[in-house]
């Protein structure tokens, strides 16, 4: 098994790296200016010209950019190439807004490929494992994206698609699975349902590793996860408008890679859009480097995070990116207090009682805010004594409001009557917008 | 010792209209007879406990029907239909210091009455019924009811 994909780039020491980022920045910028009417109104506004970016401490000067921006210039008015020589479209589902399309050329969607071939050999994934693509195919990044990668490094790719659970355990008995790819909340799912027709994932299959994500995680869901299928679980990172899934966690689990020959990564305060230094938690915003049909410059990704620019235990130089905790947009405001789902789910994973799925559900009453998580508690955790059940309710409702710092309601619900998704988990209802 | 230890089927149920008739409808595709039932109710949830003709089966068809049900061992007291029967139990059990987690009770064909009892000790709480003559049934008898 390879231990790298391309030593030379992702052990290569961070001065030379950011010669490259720098060198290819200026490109950049100048490839945009040219090519594309949007990026050179954004440029004249902000007063900025492509001369006066020369080293990537010159890269605050550049304005950002928005997802709302894919969205006004719908579907291509910020595409720096002509059509003919796109190779391929994706089109975000629009979950929240009309849907955002980016297109590749072969030289992109090469870039994406090997960003992921990179990422799949540093989790020890290549010649000989067979990996089970159970993200959506279609105009949905996630299917393709890791079927490319999974080529790439030599891997036999089983192109399952979401969906059709029962279909998907069979397979992978049937076939020896060694990979599977997918949301977390669909492996569960999976998992729930191999259980229910007497097959042990962790016995009688031979999965090992599982690339997760399309929506965010916790460390106590991965915990989960190992402990109850046996496998290693890692995330995987990417968005849609950069290309699809793009980076991962190595074997160390300690951070997501990102590629710094082709994305310039930074962090940044949400609110005034200052840069924050490295350590501090704020907004993902990345430019990519290598890309030529839809180039995004300072893009807003959304999501929380922190970066940390030590080389990894792996010798991977490149920077990482500790583990998302949620995105912007996905902060509930609960009495004037934030919280992200992903705290929610953090604190209902150590409770052993809790099973895997959970609704949390926002409604004002009196012109108050007034929080409910569901719950479905675990075939082992259920008593048929009415105290236990009532201790077990409120063990999980002063967790949380430890944790959050407000009071929630906690409501135990039947097995299965939580929603199971086989694509991103809806987590939230939120009534009080009308 | 054994013989005298009734399996009773519990389960979780969420407090809303047509919970229980999901259930009843398993039951009878199934051909399972209730003998005792009761629900404890608390607030938006409840815990449905039942003496059934096949306790097995039941548990096996409520699993499969998504439930999240268990099996739990309970008494099952004879007692004679007439005023201070219950009491008598109640006695001798709080004497040897056994708590009853909860009970329930019917009347059944044959002019006695049935209590279903959950105890903190159910081995002890046999071996003091027993010396005190009173009948406990098992599930043959409960087969019979």
């Amino acid at each position: 098994m390879k231990e790298y994909w391309n030593p030379w780039i992702e052990r290569m020491p961070v001065s030379e790296l950011e010669k490259i980022q720098e060198k290819k920045l200026s490109d950049l910028v100048n490839y945009v200016y040219r090519h594309s009417v949007f990026y050179r109104k954004r440029f004249d506004e902000a007063g900025v010209r492509p001369d006066d970016i020369k080293t990537l401490e010159d890269l605050k000067k550049l304005p950002f950019t928005y997802k709302s921006d894919l969205r006004d210039t719908y579907p291509t008015g910020m595409f720096c190439v002509p059509n003919e020589q796109l190779v391929r479209f994706h089109v975000s589902s629009g979950t929240t807004g009309k849907p955002t399309v980016v297109g590749y050329t072969q030289n992109d969607i090469d870039v994406w490929t090997t960003s992921l071939a990179r990422a799949m050999t540093s989790i020890g994934v290549g010649r000989g494992d067979i990996v089970q693509v159970g993200y959506g195919y279609g105009l949905f990044t996630g299917g393709l994206g890791a079927h490319y990668g999974a080529e790439e490094v030599g891997a036999t790719v089983l192109p399952v698609s979401s969906g059709n659970t029962e279909r998907q355990i069979e397979l992978m008995q049937d076939l020896g699975s060694t990979v599977i790819a997918c949301t977390p909340s669909y492996f569960l799912f999976m998992n729930e349902v191999s259980n229910t027709a007497g097959v042990s994932i962790k016995n009688d299959t031979n999965m090992r590793v599982g690339i997760f994500g399309a929506e965010p995680w916790t460390e106590e869901m991965r915990t989960r996860i190992e402990e109850s299928t046996g496998i290693k679980a890692y995330d995987i990172y990417g968005t849609s408008e950069l290309s699809g899934p793009l980076f991962t966690e190595c074997m160390y689990q300690d951070g997501i890679h990102i590629w710094a020959d082709q994305f310039l990564i930074e962090v940044i305060n949400p609110a005034t859009g200052e840069q924050l230094p490295d350590g501090e938690r704020g907004e993902l915003v990345i430019t990519t480097l290598a890309k030529e049909a839809l180039p995004l410059i300072r893009y807003r990704i959304g999501d929380i995070t922190v970066i940390n620019r030590e080389e990894c235990k792996c010798g991977r130089t490149h920077p990482r990116i500790m583990r998302v905790l949620g995105r912007v947009d996905d902060m509930l405001i609960i009495r004037g207090i934030n919280v992200f789902p992903g705290q929610i789910e953090a604190v209902l994973m150590k409770i052993p009682q809790v099973g895997e799925h959970f609704m949390i559900v926002v409604d004002r009453v009196n012109e108050l805010d007034v929080m409910k998580v569901q719950i479905e508690m675990t075939d082992e955790a259920f008593s048929d004594k009415v105290n236990d059940i009532m201790a077990l309710e409120s063990k999980v409702s002063s967790s949380l409001k430890h944790v959050l710092n407000i009071a929630v309601k906690v409501e135990l619900v039947e097995k299965g009557s939580l929603p199971r998704s086989m694509g991103k988990a809806k987590r939230v209802i939120d009534n009080r917008k009308l | 010792m054994e013989d005298k230890i009734i399996k009773q089927i519990s389960l979780f149920a969420e407090n809303k209209p047509g919970r229980l008739a999901n259930i009843a409808s398993n039951f009878r595709k199934s051909g399972i007879n209730i003998r005792a039932f009761t629900i404890a109710e608390a607030g938006d949830f409840g815990i449905i406990r039942m003496v059934v003709d096949r306790p097995d089966d039941a548990h096996e068809v409520l699993h499969s029907a998504g439930f999240t049900v268990s099996e739990t061992n309970v008494l099952g007291v004879e007692m004679e239909d007439v005023p201070g029967g219950l009491g008598k139990i109640a006695d001798v059990l709080g004497e040897k210091n056994i708590n009853i987690d909860y009970a329930y009770a019917f009347v059944t064909k044959t002019e006695k009455a049935l209590l279903i009892l959950r105890v903190n000790d159910i081995e002890g709480a046999i071996l003091v019924l027993k010396e005190e003559g009173i009948k406990l049934i098992d599930m043959a008898d409960i087969q019979q009811i």
